[in-house]
């Protein structure tokens, strides 16, 4: 993230910073109003989640124009150019503002990370300073309705025709490609070689013809989630990032990024998740309403629950910055961010749990003034340990990557991706 | 690895160096059937390496080798935890704090200074036989009669009583909460030692029997001790939580090491996807718990805002998940970890002692509501 210009002026004190970050924002941006779910947990109508994506552009074009967008991002992007220190220090005086929530995630990261890592100098000066102002917001087109964790065997596949790449196949699981830009594609560009080293990534518009999306309805109601479906969509080569074949080089960098969605990474500008000392954090403060209303409060038990809810939540926020210390540090590897992929997974899920245990009835028969909905969340509850990598993984990589043990016995690895067995489309 | 610097981590090595050398498994069985547990010489010894004057300042005549004497305890901590070591550091370290923080010039005099330099041992009477047993919670009476205090009740367990030459006694005096310096030898003492879980690490019953004490034995303000009390018992946590982090780490490489070299079904034990992911799973509550011991660490040095909330959370998640881990530690060996003569049962003993001891997860998650509804309730 150092560049030569940036040495050259001294960088601004990450104090001074704040103290400017918190005037500005007391200045520019408004108290945030009610607490934001995930997004396939909250269920909006889409003229609410439409107004709710042009707000965001908007918070988010305020953050540019007033110097504080990509604060990670070198200067000659549209970046400020500063730390991670910096960045962190933005997301604590941030708590209590309305925030550009929806282009946090996929769009910066892992989305732009990429680019800045792998992109060329006009893909960056292209799209970057678009993302910082909020003009494009980004997709990950990775998985396949043929294999969810298995994503580099990626059967979405690119043919070169002259400066041209002729694409086919099918994306799922991409939130919100309905009123999203631009989507990070990864796809097959040889069949003839084993399937890691014949995959390319590639910039694609998510709004042209030939991209055909279908909206995919939850158990909960949300449709959220997207499939689309490519047919001969025509790419400029302009628009690959990395080498021809080299695409898992790509992906596994891309990977890493992804699992530092849920904290850790340097290009989200999110509240902190700061526990501070005189307010009861959202998580507990609605477990503690839901045990009044049950009238369980007074019950040994029910503390217990509510005490390990906060516990559980309290070692997650400082594990990720643990983990993400040693990383930067070097202390460990990069596929360490597993380990917090692995727990917010789990804690998410165990929350989920508490919540459903103290509803008690009113979780699945509830009036209709009641908007809790902790039943619907107990049936999404796997979720969280299923988007973005499932846990299973994270525990291969845990112990692979970080801990040196025997990779996992595989059928694709030597052969062309051709012969390998594969399975139907889940849809 | 906690985060340290080059002076902490001397201390630290030294610490380390001196308990491989001492107390090599061999040595701590050898002391399973002694009475104390520890060589009074070794806690000497230690004593001189600044075991027992971490958290005392120096102008009480103790001092550390940071700003943060809190965090360098749980330092050395850790490296009990990881050598299952012997010698009483929870108790010693306890009630020197006290009387560095709130003892009188008389108590820093004749009682301080000797716990410092390892010649004294003392014991924290705090804890009280169930079901008077949640955190912190205390009903033996002190009562002023005449110009003396008599002190009536049962203490249990107190780690180290029967080797104490000091009980700091925590009471209810009609004014509050108390706390008082008492000898071992004061009329009315009777001390029981108790069969213990820990191979070196003795607890014993204490009965205070119409014990008459001078009113300067009293540590601190009389009835005002509530504040030091619940910062004394996150210390004493605090202690804990790296004792359990540092058996946690020795027990995760050891069988970790075990994985790769043992051979099953002619492939090595890591090779299993079942036993690689209760790693991933071990791998991540030692990090956890690593992180988050830091954290209570250092709310306890500053005295914070949220320590208790901090220290509660941080004991009632490395409560639950350090004893897990050591137990998945002995499934992983097999019929092997079950046995007496495999070290893993030295660091079971010592993870599994600390659990209940100043609270349990449960009773730490329920003061984490108590205080979250206090808090809801002052808004």
């Amino acid at each position: 993230m150092t560049h030569d210009a940036e040495l050259l002026e001294p960088i601004e004190d990450v104090e001074a910073f704040a103290a400017r970050a918190r005037s500005w924002l007391a200045e520019n941006m408004e108290r945030e109003t009610g607490g934001r779910g995930l997004g396939f947990q909250q269920l909006r109508s889409d003229e609410e989640e439409l107004a709710a994506i042009a707000r965001c552009r908007e918070l988010q074009r305020k953050l540019f124009d007033g110097g504080l967008a990509g604060i990670c991002v070198p200067r000659e992007y549209g970046g400020q150019g500063l730390t991670p220190a910096h960045q962190a220090a933005l997301n604590r005086e941030l708590v209590g503002y309305e925030y550009p929530a929806e282009t946090q995630v996929p769009t910066f990261t892992p989305c732009m990370a990429v680019i800045l890592e792998f992109g060329t100098e006009e893909q960056k000066r292209n799209h970057i300073p678009a993302i910082l102002k909020g003009e494009e917001l980004w997709m990950q087109f990775l998985s396949e309705p043929s294999g969810g964790s298995d994503v580099a065997g990626a059967q979405t596949t690119a043919v070169r025709d002259g400066e041209e790449w002729v694409m086919n196949g099918s994306k799922i699981w991409t939130t919100g490609a309905w009123w999203a830009d631009w989507g990070l594609c990864l796809a097959r560009t040889n069949w003839d070689v084993p399937k890691h080293r014949g995959l390319s990534v590639f910039l694609m518009k998510i709004h042209q013809p030939g991209i055909e999306i279908h909206r995919i309805e939850m158990l909960n109601g949300s449709r959220e989630f997207c499939q689309e479906f490519i047919t001969d969509v025509r790419v400029p080569d302009s628009d690959r990032v990395g080498e021809v074949d080299q695409g898992w080089t790509v992906g596994v960098r891309w990977m890493y990024h992804e699992r530092t969605v849920g904290g850790g990474s340097p290009y989200v500008t999110r509240p902190a998740n700061v526990r501070t000392a005189d307010a009861v954090p959202e998580g507990p403060a609605r477990l503690l309403k839901l045990a009044r209303a049950q009238g369980s409060l007074e019950t040994g038990k029910t503390r217990e629950l509510i005490g390990e809810s906060y516990a559980g939540d309290t070692v997650g926020a400082v594990l990720t910055s643990w983990v993400t210390r040693q990383i930067r540090t070097g202390e460990t590897t990069d596929q360490a961010a597993a380990i917090t992929r692995l727990y917010g997974g789990t804690n998410a899920v165990r929350n989920a749990s508490i919540g459903f245990e103290l509803a008690g009835s009113s979780g699945v028969a509830w009036s209709e003034d009641d908007t809790t909905l902790t039943g619907i969340s107990y049936l999404m509850r796997q979720a969280a340990c299923i988007a973005g990598g499932t846990t299973e993984m994270s525990r291969n990589v845990i112990s692979e990557r970080v801990l040196g043990m025997p990779r996992e016995r595989s059928s694709d690895r030597d052969i062309p991706f051709r012969e390998v067995p594969r399975s139907a489309p889940s849809r | 690895m906690f985060e340290r610097s080059p002076d902490q981590e001397l201390l630290a090595e030294t610490t380390r160096k001196f308990l491989e050398a001492e107390c090599p498994s061999t040595a701590l069985r050898a002391l399973a059937d002694s009475a104390a547990g520890y060589e009074s010489d070794l806690w000497r010894r230690g004593a001189e390496l600044g075991w027992s004057s971490l958290v005392v300042s120096e102008a009480a005549g103790g001092g550390s080798v940071s700003e943060s004497g809190v965090f360098d305890l749980m330092l050395v901590a850790y490296e009990f935890g990881s050598h299952a070591a012997p010698g009483p550091l929870l108790p010693v370290n306890v009630v020197a704090a006290a009387l560095g923080r709130w003892g009188s010039d008389k108590q820093q005099a004749d009682v301080l200074q000797s716990i410092l330099a390892g010649e004294s041992v003392a014991a924290w009477a705090l804890a009280e036989p169930a079901p008077g047993d949640g955190i912190g919670e205390v009903a033996l009476q002190a009562v002023s009669d005449g110009g003396s205090i008599v002190l009536n009740g049962r203490k249990s367990p107190v780690e180290a009583g029967a080797q104490a030459d000091y009980f700091l006694v925590t009471a209810q005096h009609e004014s509050g909460l108390s706390q008082f310096i008492v000898p071992r030898g004061a009329p009315g003492v009777r001390v029981t030692p108790l069969r213990a879980l820990d191979m070196t690490r003795r607890f014993a019953r204490v009965d205070f029997d119409g014990v008459r004490l001078a009113p300067d034995a009293a540590v601190g303000e009389l009835g005002a001790a509530v504040p030091a009390v619940d910062w004394l018992i996150d210390l004493a946590v605090v202690i804990q939580l790296g004792e359990i982090v540092g058996a946690m780490q020795w027990s995760f490489d050891t069988t970790l090491e075990w994985a790769f070299n043992r051979l099953s079904f002619g492939r090595p034990l890591a090779s299993y996807q079942e036993i690689k992911h209760r790693f991933a799973d071990m791998k991540m509550w030692l990090e956890a718990s690593h992180a988050i011991t830091d954290s209570a660490a250092r709310a306890v040095e500053a005295n914070a805002a949220d320590r208790a909330v901090v220290v509660s959370a941080a004991k009632s998640y490395v409560g639950r998940y350090g004893p897990e881990l050591v137990q998945d530690c002995v499934q992983m060996h097999g019929g092997i970890g079950v046995t007496f003569d495999h070290d893993l049962h030295l660091y079971l003993r010592r993870v599994a002692t600390n659990v209940p001891v100043f609270g349990t997860p449960a009773q730490h998650a329920v003061r984490i509501s108590r205080i979250l509804e206090a808090l809801e309730g002052a808004r």
